[in-house]
């Protein structure tokens, strides 16, 4: 049976139908967000909903051509893509012209076009790739280390093309890995990291009792005794060790409030002095009890705290002002509404005017008096929440869902190891997208500007994702064109 | 096996996902149909809220005469998405300005790195400060040009071509102040400096705000409710200074041609009444369209007009100083009012006297002869009092004792109270730095002996010396000097560290300096004087000619310090002038016209500009 024949009963229509619905009603949202009242049409070449039309076309073009390739190209040549693309991403760095203070865009006469989206799908081949070779696992730290390599390379590039949030797509490599054997808590000490940050940094200044200590670092403090007991108790069964554990906290605390009815007792020395004596705990019965699984207890105890105790610090001498505003105004800590809080307060302000059933095609108000600021890019979920409401933004989000859900199904099918990886990559990168952009506009993520893949204006973000999604198709395909 | 367990993990990134998705839809539940709160927001976009500019608040001088005043001004602003079919070969004839400009101006507005705030949707100045017979010919044509607006402002206008730098300036905001001030936006105008920055809180008075309603489309539909949620602007306050503008100009008069500056201090209250620094510039020069132009070009002007010499120039005071130095040698014991010394005239040693008179002398013929080697006697026994003990610390214990006695007096810091803007803080040389220079023990009396006579590392600035004179003319006090009339906050009592029955032997020298020292050609007829020349070395030419003093001796009224760079001694160029304006202030008129037009018609620096 020749190839071209095979591919079509072979290609996972699902996802086609998926794709070309998410591109469609993003075409329709930007001819909203951009629209204007002398505006004679939807094709109008000169208006973004025209431009954006020749992008979509192309992109389908793009998308049937890679269908094309044979899927084996994609293994051999993974290396040599991500060289090129590394290559291109340096090459950028000098000749970009500044856009917006990015270095970002190459400009070739009226094209411009962003290499740091190809280097997702760069990265995430040359990982599939290097993760497939025979007998490897993801186990130890020396198996992670090349592999961070391949994701720092580019991720410090874009840094340097001053992308921050570009580069921090590449974090999502880190759900593909969790997928490929990483340890889980490695995961859930990143969460953990992002909780104390916050916790630390937005309580910082609630004071407890009589200036005796910050809320943050007591809440940091209960957060990791309790992490403490969970583990002892559920994970490792040593009840009885917890239990006097348990004893001895309750112990100190009452000791504390006792002193404390005659002298005033700084909270954040006793809060600290618990969890590290606990963690001396742990430490102890490590050595002397040979309960091994203690040692990285009292390792993470530790840790957590001297990383509490460092982040107010770090955010206060680190972060740039503007970097420290857009944090705070996350965290509810400062109503920046002209300044850096401006966008989210107006994007707030879009979606939720839209109400249940939204003001209807073209007659948000919010949007199109240019309100919100990047509504056709970054903020494009806006129109989408102004226009269509409750209803049409939750459909959005639904379809999402079903692509992503989708894309995990197509993963667990493949009985390659490179397509599996490459599924989980592709998979990794739309979650982290969708999350990333829709907690931004929504106002509880920092506002990151990284697009809405399909949704947001832009030939290089479209292409990009395109290129991701239609390589995994044509990788998935193949699965079935070997049975015949 | 491990690959089961890994295989299962796909449930817990599905789970993830789908957590995320639920958790948004939520978020998108909550906002939209569960909170009025950003309905009532979407309805407030959707007015135009237009900004009503106050007047600013006007000031006066201390008899209440207009300095600065306001006249209408007015800005082209722009709305980029509402400009069509510009004919812009006739727009740029209607405001006058050519092609090119335009262009450039364009592209300014549009460039976000500079101009911060930019949005095709709102207004953007695209000239700003326009006179009324700049905007004359657009006015009426402007229909012609959709997507342009005139906005009203109002601009300084100023009474007398005098007193720049205690006035200040006016110009837009620059973006760190209004990240600083939520009360600014972008394009607005604020005090830079002067007054006009001290008191640009008062001054300002409050914005306005006119509510326009706007629909979908962005078209103006007319006032919301009539105007009746309209707000009005609020008149900014009046400012009343200390100064006396009759004086003000005349010290600016007599320091034509010269590079130099006058404080005038009311020695009662700390009001100052004349601040001057030559050479200066017509305060109306920096207001208006040619404001960045005329501003480059006294950046650029060798002699420095823009520098508040006044308060920014830092001098050794010389002679000057030896008042002071008298009454803390007098305080800590180094010498008391029957002390001699002897005085070997030009043969003295280590320090030369440069005036011939018997030996050996006391503090007031000291004072009056300006004596050098009885000031090196006196301020040696006062710092070696104690002789210099162990490692010398008997020795830097009575340096400290003298240095902060002279500070007392104001010197070596910056009045902190005050509203005199952009003060130096001038320096009295600490322990420390000669510590350093020299090394712990490697200095004595002798070797800083310039400070006995008001050289060397010691700097004072004008506004210094002339609070010094009345803290001499108050015996023992003196108020923080400023500028605003009415405030009495500023008035706040200073105590200097010298015991009232010092004083009036050191004044009396200072008498007898206009009486039968180097004052005494310059002596007001039938009124008594107190005063000191000062003619200091300096690195950049000709001694600068100093004089300090006060007037009239028995009620003091003013108390003055006159600084002439370069010029020679003090007694041919500052006592004059000094006494000149104590006459205008004492008598409200000059009578010796021989020795105003001898002053007024000497230029004693070539480069300095004639206005």
């Amino acid at each position: 049976m020749s190839k071209n024949v095979s591919i079509k009963y072979a290609i996972d229509w699902t996802t086609v139908v998926y794709f070309v619905l998410l591109v469609f009603m993003g075409w329709i949202s930007i001819y909203g967000a951009s629209y204007d009242f002398d505006q004679t049409g939807i094709l109008d070449w000169e208006q973004r909903a025209g431009k954006q039309f020749v992008w979509i076309l192309t992109a389908f073009g793009l998308g049937g051509m890679l269908l094309l390739v044979d899927y084996k190209m994609y293994n051999f040549f993974a290396y040599v893509i991500y060289a090129v693309v590394i290559l291109l991403l340096i090459v950028t760095i000098f000749v970009a012209p500044d856009i917006k203070g990015s270095r970002s865009w190459l400009v070739m006469g009226p094209i411009s076009f962003q290499p740091a989206e190809l280097a997702k799908m760069a990265t995430a081949l040359a990982l599939s790739r290097f993760m497939s070779a025979y007998n490897y696992k993801v186990k130890g730290w020396r198996d992670l280390l090349p592999l961070s390599l391949f994701i720092l390379l580019p991720f410090a590039l874009i840094i340097l093309q001053k992308e921050t949030g570009s580069a921090l797509v590449f974090l999502a490599f880190t759900l593909m890995l969790y997928r490929e054997g990483m340890n889980g808590i490695i995961l859930l000490l990143g969460v953990l990291a992002i909780f104390l940050f916050v916790v630390v940094v937005k309580y910082s200044e609630v004071l407890v009792g009589v200036d005796q200590g910050s809320l943050g670092m007591l809440i940091a403090a209960v957060t990791l005794l309790l992490i403490q007991f969970g583990y002892a108790l559920l994970y490792t069964k040593h009840r009885r060790e917890s239990l006097y554990l348990i004893a001895g906290v309750v112990a100190t605390v009452g000791l504390t409030l006792l002193i404390n009815v005659w002298y005033r007792v700084n909270f954040d020395y006793v809060s600290v002095f618990v969890v590290i004596a606990s963690g001396f705990y742990w430490v102890y019965m490590a050595l002397f009890r040979r309960f091994r699984k203690f040692w990285m207890l009292a390792a993470v105890s530790v840790g957590a705290i001297v990383f509490s105790y460092s982040s107010d610090y770090l955010f206060e001498k680190v972060l740039e002002p503007h970097q420290q505003i857009r944090i705070k105004v996350l965290l509810n800590m400062e109503d920046d509404l002209t300044g850096a809080g401006y966008n989210v307060n107006q994007s707030k302000i879009a979606i939720g005017s839209g109400g249940l059933w939204g003001k209807g095609f073209l007659n948000g108000t919010q949007t199109k008096l240019k309100y919100v600021p990047e509504q056709d890019t970054d903020f494009i979920f806006c129109t989408v929440g102004e226009e269509h409401g409750f209803w049409g933004s939750t459909l959005v989000l639904v379809i999402y869902w079903l692509l992503l859900m989708r894309l995990l199904t197509i993963a667990e099918r493949q009985r390659e190891t490179f397509n599996r990886i490459y599924a989980y990559c592709v998979t990794s990168i739309f979650f982290f997208h969708l999350m990333i952009n829709i907690g931004m506009v929504l106002g509880i993520m920092p506002v990151i500007g990284i697009p809405l893949p399909f949704f947001s204006y832009g030939g290089s973000s479209l292409w990009g994702f395109t290129i991701l999604l239609f390589i995994l198709l044509r990788l998935d395909a193949s699965r079935l064109e070997r049975m015949h | 096996m491990i690959n089961d367990t890994l295989h299962s993990r796909r449930y817990v990134i599905a789970g993830v996902i789908t957590a995320i998705v639920l958790l948004y839809i939520v978020r998108l539940f909550s906002l939209q149909i569960l909170d009025d709160k950003y309905k009532e927001g979407a309805d407030s976009n959707a007015f135009l809220k237009k900004t009503q500019y106050p007047p600013r608040g006007l000031i006066y001088d201390r008899n209440n005469t207009l300095l600065a005043y306001n006249k209408p001004a007015y800005d082209i602003t722009l709305i980029m998405r509402e400009i069509s079919d510009l004919d812009t070969l006739s727009f740029c004839r209607a405001l006058n300005i050519d092609k090119a400009y335009f262009i450039k101006r364009i592209a300014e507005i549009k460039d976000r790195r500079r101009n911060y705030g930019y949005s095709s949707y709102t207004p953007q100045l695209f000239m700003t400060q326009l006179d009324i017979e700049d905007v004359a010919t657009i006015q009426q044509s402007l229909y012609k040009y959709p997507g342009f607006y005139i906005q009203n402002r109002t601009l300084r206008e100023y009474a007398y071509p005098h007193a720049a730098h205690v006035l200040g300036s006016i110009g837009e905001v620059s973006q760190k102040r209004i990240e600083k001030d939520a009360y600014y936006s972008s394009g607005d105008y604020a005090g830079r400096d002067g007054v006009e920055y001290t008191y640009e809180n008062a001054l300002r008075g409050e914005k306005g705000v006119e509510i326009l309603l706007r629909d979908a489309k962005g078209r103006i539909k007319g006032k919301y409710e009539d105007g009746k949620m309209d707000v009005a602007p609020k008149a900014g306050d009046n400012l009343i200074l200390t100064l006396d503008i009759q004086l003000q100009i005349l010290g600016e008069k007599l320091l034509e041609g010269k590079i130099g500056s006058v404080v005038a201090i009311e020695p009662k209250t700390g009001e100052i009444l004349a601040m001057i620094s030559n050479p200066g510039f017509d305060p109306s020069t920096l207001v208006g369209r040619q404001r960045s132009k005329n501003y480059a070009a006294l950046v650029r002007d060798p002699t420095k007009p823009l520098m508040n010499r006044a308060t920014q120039a830092q001098y050794s005071p010389g002679s000057t100083f030896k008042p002071v130095q008298a009454l803390v040698a007098l305080e800590l014991g180094g010498i008391n009012e029957h002390t001699r010394f002897t005085c070997n005239g030009k043969g003295s040693s280590p320090i030369k006297c440069t005036h011939s008179h018997g030996s050996p002398v006391d503090l007031l013929n000291a004072i009056e002869q300006s004596c050098n080697p009885y000031f090196w006697h006196a301020f040696r026994s006062t710092i070696e009092k104690d002789g210099y003990g162990d490692k010398n610390t008997d020795f830097k214990h009575s340096f400290d004792q003298w240095r902060q006695t002279v500070m007392s007096f104001g010197f070596g810091h910056r009045f902190e109270d005050s509203d005199v803007y952009e003060q130096s803080r001038g320096n009295i040389p600490t322990e420390k730095f000669y510590n350093r220079y020299f090394g712990e023990t490697g200095w004595r009396a002798m070797t800083i002996r310039s400070l006995s006579i008001g050289q060397g590392e010691i700097l004072v600035t004008p506004l210094q010396l002339a609070n010094s004179m009345a803290a001499l003319a108050n015996e023992g006090y003196y108020i923080t000097p400023h500028l605003n009339k009415n405030d009495t906050m500023q008035k706040r009592v200073h105590r200097l560290s010298v015991d009232k029955k010092h004083f009036s032997i050191v004044n009396e020298g200072m008498w007898r300096v206009f009486e039968y020292g180097t004052g005494r050609r310059t002596k007001i007829p039938d009124i008594s004087m107190c005063g000191k020349t000062g003619t200091v070395q300096n690195n950049h030419g000709k001694d600068h000619s100093l004089f300090v003093g006060f007037a009239p001796r028995e009620n003091p009224k003013i108390a003055i310090a006159v600084v002439v760079e370069n010029a020679g001694f003090g007694a041919t160029w500052a006592a004059p002038i000094s006494s000149l304006l104590m006459e205008q202030y004492l008598t409200g008129k000059v009578e010796r016209a021989e020795l105003y037009n001898h002053i007024t018609t000497s230029i004693t620096n070539a480069n300095v500009k004639k206005r």
